[in-house]
């Protein structure tokens, strides 16, 4: 099959509202009859879910946590972006989607790229209508704050709690709608395949986590917002339930999954502190506005640090090596977090690492502290001090932070085209959990930005180009053959897992290859590592259907079941990261092979062969098959990334 | 770093699901890192109890990092433990001495019953929220976002309402198990914006009547769930709530 | 409206209403027994008792009053019924949260404020009803003063008075403030002055009818 991105014709800045003023509509009597089926409730599910109502579409929504507000975008702390220009800074729809192309390192789709910056407007005003408690200037108007990878200021922020703020907005709307009868949702409820009809997506098999029951849903089309899959690596900042179950269950029934490799490694993580750890805690990149990042100059001077023989504050100024000022002039410590993090990298690897494992550098704010006062920095990150204190039990405002890259965000996903349709009619992809918008990098605050602007404003208008074609089909039955057939699947996968009865916590497995993820598929990739990778993990994968162990049945509450489903994916997902990392055989944003840098040590593209979205077909046990989207930049001048 | 561990015996709640009966069980854990978290203490236990082919112990969590208010537990007396100002998640071992009993129990509410160990259900929450937590707004047609400046003081009073993650701890904490700061966050954040006044009476009207019919009990203004709740958010939210009340019931 | 008597918000209201009646009302008792300590044989004592029991408008502020004790206790028994069924299971480990500490012990305070309010009346109201005969010492059921001091010079009543005084005192100490929060007024100025006022109340109220009975025994 040949992947068709059906983007519009014309130019870039008239794609959009062509399209929306050529598309198919459904009239509203036929919404009624026509169901669609939301899988995940964060800030593309939610937002999704409640504008599907709100047209009169009949909505089911499913999450896994208790309630749809837990859902993992809850835990952005930034902000949002928005091509609103209110600082006057000089800021414009084309000026984003620029910063966007260029962050993402030319490997996003321009004219999905450009949608998103022309919509961002509306999700500032649609969010403010909403009561989101955005921060505000003395004159009542609406503040912001600059971002890494902008030159202005364009970030729109809640304190430390946009993404809080944001979902509990979409929330709140999706509520009306569950209320208003519109919406029916299904907590503590996972989905564990698709079921596919003729070859179109009708609907989803799930599992009830309270009672075990699987359960069948018809829907005359699927939406996944089931974010991002970044748990790979077992200590990531996503949340413990956060996982890439639902995108390889359409991968497995023949949605292309693209570009795997692309993870982001954000800069700004409390280092790893202990075997024990469970998860990664992120302090929002909003720091690195008035934080600066340093090491000692001198080796010497990092040891004695690890040993806890000095301590930061007695560190000279002028002994103190300010590396992303000294290389990056232009941006400082605002370079995009791809390069943020492997210039930490780079610094530790060559020994002038900090904390006890060596592998933490500063982030010191006693300049901004100085220059503006410690009111003005508790005001702008008192939360996100506090919680580093908590955390570490060291008070920021008196000693530099420490901090290290951690896995954050996939901008891999589900291939999806222009309408945000997979390669599977009718099964739609949304936010985090499809690939579109940040090609090979994100840029920090574009997360929100993308999830709320594909459920507001983009797929309740390109779904009805699908679903006006659909007016005629009836609710199907789900004692359909094909329902009964996928359950019946499904049912297998789970005895088949229970019946292992091996000796090792899932867990444990999880933690295996967390490891080889992190030492192989991880900052630096290499083709030795990335071969010796897919072994490992096959082996490992063998083994854990050996060997792990699950206690209890299907039929009762059981997270350890739910976890051994969501790893078994995993190992899945962690193989075909590193087949892609290996296929792809140049450095561009978060993919860094480290046979391909600068003589600087930047990354080092390759455009005229890996100029491409690679979408992976599954084959079964076979090896998956690539296929190229090739990308074209009409309106871009492809360069190579400069933030000097 | 080089702290030593504690020794800790835990008393656990543990029921097999909501209708089973239920009754504490005692656990040793041995060389806990003073500086790992409470849920990374019992992921330990649990890995302990896995090994030796037990059902590990269940208990709501997620995010870990104190903001998606799924975490839980009554530890020895209060939610979420002995620190302030935080979650479950955020609570560190430091906080414990070598030796320590620690008793962990599930949220006990009418409202939120247990579904299994440590794990209870909150989506009363939810249907207050769904009775009126929002604002009627469709999605597209609204004004711009600069259009109503707002008073960065009631910007920033609605942004400490808002910070509500839902938890439940006000809840748990409360001797008559009321959710009156729940209810009271949600109105003050909608109540102190003008987006929000607009249907602020039916708002009200509508949560707290929903509230009632949950099985919640009802405020005596101890002031428990202040003291616990872990976003610290005020009573004088509470009084904020029954004043709109009071004044759209009479108004 | 029917909510507002019904809702839990409202059953909170009325109590705090019909409680502030009764702090009002306490506030004139007081002032009346506190005329037994001019030392003047009762004369004053025996004219704010004549006023109190025959002006017409005192007459019908005691139907109100009698409502405000019947509301008050009726919505604390079915709101507190009510608290209890909210937490059938209630936790193994005691409640260590940092709160009002006196707020957590209202009904028990409540109920022994009811049994003081009880032996009061078997000792006065009922007597000037005619329903208790009139004690030894006194001339007739309107001489209150003579009750009072036969009362209060047995010193194990008088003990018992003042400790039922102490629960009064920490009844009201949450009470005051608290009816003003569930009427919603909370002020960033002007709570802490409620506050203060509030705390003052109920120290001076309860330990100004403790006097008398300590007056009474030690030094009259």
């Amino acid at each position: 099959m040949s992947l068709n991105s059906k983007i519009p014709s014309g130019p870039l800045e008239q794609k959009w509202s062509y399209y929306k003023s050529h598309q198919n509509l459904v009239n509203p009597a036929n919404k009624r009859k026509l169901d669609v089926i939301v899988v995940g409730t964060g800030l593309a599910g939610a937002s999704a879910a409640a504008s599907l109502g709100e047209l009169g579409f009949n909505v089911k929504v499913f999450c896994y946590q208790d309630s749809p507000r837990r859902a993992h975008s809850i835990a952005a702390q930034g902000g949002i972006n928005a091509a609103k220009n209110y600082p006057n800074d000089g800021d414009s729809v084309y000026r984003l989607f620029y910063d966007t192309i260029k962050g993402g390192d030319y490997r996003a789709r321009e004219a999905n790229v450009y949608r998103l910056a022309e919509v961002s407007g509306n999700i500032i005003d649609q969010c403010v209508a909403q009561g989101v408690p955005f921060a505000r200037e003395y004159g009542g108007l609406l503040d912001n704050r600059s971002f890494g990878g902008a030159q202005v200021s364009r970030t729109f922020y809640a304190r430390g709690q946009t993404g809080q703020q944001l979902l509990l907005g979409a929330y709140s709307a999706l509520s009306r709608q569950i209320e208003k009868g519109t919406v029916k949702m299904y907590n503590r409820t996972e989905m564990l395949d698709v079921v596919l009809v003729d070859g179109k997506a009708r609907g989803i098999i799930t599992r009830n986590l309270v009672t075990g029951a699987i359960e069948r849903h018809f829907g005359h089309a699927v939406v996944l917002a089931t974010g991002g899959y970044g748990n790979v690596f077992f200590l990531s900042t996503n949340a413990m339930g956060s996982n890439g179950s639902a995108a390889m269950q359409a991968y497995r029934r023949g949605a292309y999954f693209a570009n795997p490799c692309f993870a982001q490694i954000h800069p700004t993580c409390i280092p790893v502190h202990g075997d024990y750890q469970s998860k990664l805690t992120l302090m929002s990149e909003s720091l690195r506005n008035d934080g600066r990042i340093w090491v000692p100059k001198d080796k010497t001077v990092s040891e004695k640090l690890r040993k806890g023989l000095m301590k930061p504050t007695d560190v000279k100024e002028e002994d103190r090596d300010y590396y992303l000022e000294r290389r990056y002039p232009a941006f400082g410590n605002l370079v995009p977090r791809d390069v943020a993090s492997r210039a930490a990298k780079e610094r530790c690897d060559a020994g002038y690492g900090v904390g006890a494992t060596g592998l933490a550098v500063y982030l010191d704010f006693s300049t901004a502290i100085q220059r503006l006062g410690k009111h003005v920095i508790e005001e702008r990150y008192g939360n996100l001090f506090q919680m580093y204190e908590k955390i570490v039990d060291e008070n920021p405002y008196e000693t530099p932070m420490m901090i290290y890259p951690a896995i954050h965000y996939t901008m891999g996903g589900i291939w999806v085209d222009y309408e945000l349709m997979t390669t599977i009619p009718g099964l739609y992809a949304i936010g985090e959990a499809n690939f579109s918008d940040h090609g090979a990098n994100r840029l920090g605050a574009s997360a929100l930005m993308q999830g709320l602007a594909d459920g507001y404003f983009i797929l309740p208008y390109t779904i009805q180009n699908y679903l006006a074609g659909e007016i005629r089909t009836p609710r199907m039955s789900t004692d359909a053959a094909e329902f009964v057939k996928t359950e019946a699947e499904v049912k297998e996968r789970i005895k088949k897992i229970i019946n292992i009865k091996g000796k090792h916590s899932v867990d444990s497995f999880h933690k295996r290859l967390g490891h080889i993820m992190w030492e192989y598929v991880g900052m630096g990739r290499t083709r030795e590592s990335l071969t010796k990778a897919i072994e490992l993990i096959v082996a490992l994968r063998a083994e854990y259907w050996k060997e792990v162990y699950v206690p209890g049945t299907n039929d009762e509450f059981n997270p350890e079941l739910e976890k051994a489903l969501r790893v078994a994916d995993f190992l899945e997902l962690g193989e075909m990261m590193a087949r892609d990392a290996l296929n792809r055989e140049e450095s561009c944003g978060g993919h860094f092979r480290e046979e391909y840098q600068t003589e600087d040590g930047e990354a080092l593209r390759n455009d005229d062969k890996f100029m491409y979205a690679s979408a992976w077909e599954y084959k079964g046990d076979a090896a998956p098959e690539m296929h190229k989207e090739p990308l074209n930049y009409e309106f871009i001048e492809v360069k190579q990334r400069n933030y000097k | 770093m080089e702290s030593k561990g504690l020794n800790l015996t835990l008393k656990i709640w543990r029921q097999e699901n909501a209708k089973a009966k239920g009754k504490f069980v005692t656990y040793e854990v041995k060389n806990i890192s003073p500086d790992c978290s409470f849920l990374e203490m019992l992921d330990q236990l649990n890995e302990t109890l896995v090994e030796k082919f037990e059902m590990p112990v269940c208990f709501d969590h997620d995010c870990r990092e104190g903001i998606c208010g799924m975490c839980s537990l009554y530890i020895n007396g209060r939610p979420h433990g002995n620190d302030s100002g935080v979650t479950t998640c955020q609570l560190h071992m430091r906080k414990f001495k070598d030796g320590d009993t620690i008793y962990i129990e599930p949220w006990r509410a009418k409202a939120f019953p247990v579904i299994r160990d440590l794990v209870v259900d909150r989506s009363a929450f939810d249907k207050i929220i769904q009775a009126g937590g929002y604002v009627s707004v469709n999605t597209g047609g609204v004004p711009d976002a600069n259009a109503i400046a707002i008073r960065k003081e009631n910007a920033d009073l609605a942004m400490d309402a808002a910070q509500c993650i839902g938890c439940g701890a006000c809840v748990a904490a409360c001797k008559n198990a009321s959710a009156m700061l729940f209810v009271s966050a949600k109105v003050s954040h909608l109540a102190l914006l003008p987006q929000g006044k607009i249907e602020a009476k039916e708002r009200v009207e509508a949560m707290v009547s929903r509230m009632d019919e949950l099985g919640f009990g009802n405020c005596s203004n101890t002031g428990a769930c202040e003291a616990e709740c872990p976003k610290e958010i005020k009573i004088t939210n509470i009084a904020r709530l029954n004043r709109e009340y009071i004044c759209s019931k009479l108004g | 409206m029917s909510n507002l008597v019904n809702s839990s918000i409202g059953k909170k209201l009325m109590m705090g209403l019909a409680g502030l009646f009764l702090c009002a009302f306490l506030l004139v008792h007081l002032g009346i027994n506190l005329l037994i300590l001019l030392n003047d044989g009762g004369e004053a004592y025996r004219m704010g008792v004549e006023f109190m029991t025959t002006n017409i408008l005192i007459k019908i502020m005691e139907i109100f009053l009698f409502g405000g004790f019947l509301l008050h206790i009726v919505y604390a028994i079915y709101v507190q019924v009510q608290n209890w069924f909210a937490r059938p299971i209630r936790y193994a480990k005691t409640n260590h949260s940092q709160t009002s500490f006196f707020s957590k012990y209202m009904i028990h305070t409540g109920v022994i404020i009811g049994i003081f309010l009880v032996l009061h009346f078997i000792n006065f109201y009922f007597v000037k009803l005619g329903i208790v005969a009139v004690p030894e010492g006194a001339e007739g059921k309107h001489d209150f003063y003579n009750m009072v001091l036969n009362l209060f010079k047995n010193p194990v009543y008088s003990w018992i008075y003042v400790v039922f005084m102490i629960g009064l005192a920490f009844h009201l100490n949450h009470a005051f403030q608290s009816a003003f929060q569930t009427l919603g007024w909370n002020h960033k100025k002007y709570t802490p002055i409620i506050n203060f006022v509030g705390t003052a109340y109920s120290i001076v109220v309860p330990a100004g009818f403790a006097i008398i009975p300590i007056y009474v025994l030690y030094i009259m």
